[in-house]
């Protein structure tokens, strides 16, 4: 089990749920992806890929500024 | 089993292809299987940039001519004030780091996205296989019926 740190900030939809898409494929089972972004949207997306793809969220941050999710792979 | 998007893209407007490639983008990382079927002015989203020698009558030749070739000429549907208003857009876009709409077409390309021309549209409109980018599928309404069947979003745009 692993942690892969992505940092994800200026980039705009659908570039980070691409990101995570494209780390999800390289990660294995118990891998956890921590990205962190700048689009708003992302706090909605991720929780929305999440359930789609089977995957779960162990924690979000949301600043001002910046969401940052832990995606803990299936 | 992965489940199924199907797009159509008829309109061959900036802001209208831009949509429909984030979209198509989006489903591919959400893990769905999508198809998008240029028709129509959408064709002119996978011509090549390049001018292209081909063999074409008058018509096909002034069709091709006054059509953009690939995403790159392609104007916005409200405000295009003879291209100012798409140069604005797309400067306005890079500032603000949104993927441009090759990068985009390239991304979706490379996430799998089946990409289908219409060959009626390529017909009427005279574009030929030579004049579109690689990896694209050419096929009818048929092909497109089969797998809107299977999919569980389809969306016209």
């Amino acid at each position: 089990m692993s942690e892969i740190k992505l940092n994800l900030k200026g980039m705009q939809c659908p570039g980070p749920i691409m990101e995570v898409f494209k780390a999800s494929k390289k990660a294995e089972s118990g891998d956890v992806i921590v990205a962190t972004v700048s689009d708003r949207g992302f706090e909605k997306d991720i929780q929305a890929w999440a359930k789609k793809t089977g995957n779960e969220i162990l924690d979000m941050d949301v600043t001002e500024t910046e969401i940052t999710a832990k995606i803990k792979m299936k | 089993m992965a489940d199924k998007k199907t797009i159509i893209v008829f309109s061959g407007d900036m802001d209208k292809v831009m949509a429909s490639l984030i979209i198509a983008n989006g489903a591919a990382a959400m893990g769905s299987e999508v198809t998008m079927f240029f028709t129509f002015w959408g064709l002119n989203t996978l011509r090549k940039a390049k001018k292209i020698k081909v063999k074409k009558d008058f018509m096909e030749k002034m069709f091709g001519w006054m059509m953009p070739r690939g995403t790159e000429k392609m104007g916005l549907s409200k405000m295009n004030y003879l291209g100012m208003g798409a140069a604005m857009m797309k400067s306005i876009m890079k500032k603000k780091n949104v993927n441009s709409l090759p990068d985009l077409l390239e991304s979706a390309q490379m996430m799998g996205v089946k990409m289908i021309a219409c060959t009626m549209s390529m017909d009427v409109m005279g574009i030929r296989e030579e004049e579109l980018i690689d990896g694209i599928e050419l096929a009818g309404v048929a092909s497109y019926l089969g797998e809107a069947d299977e999919a569980n979003v389809n969306l016209f745009i």
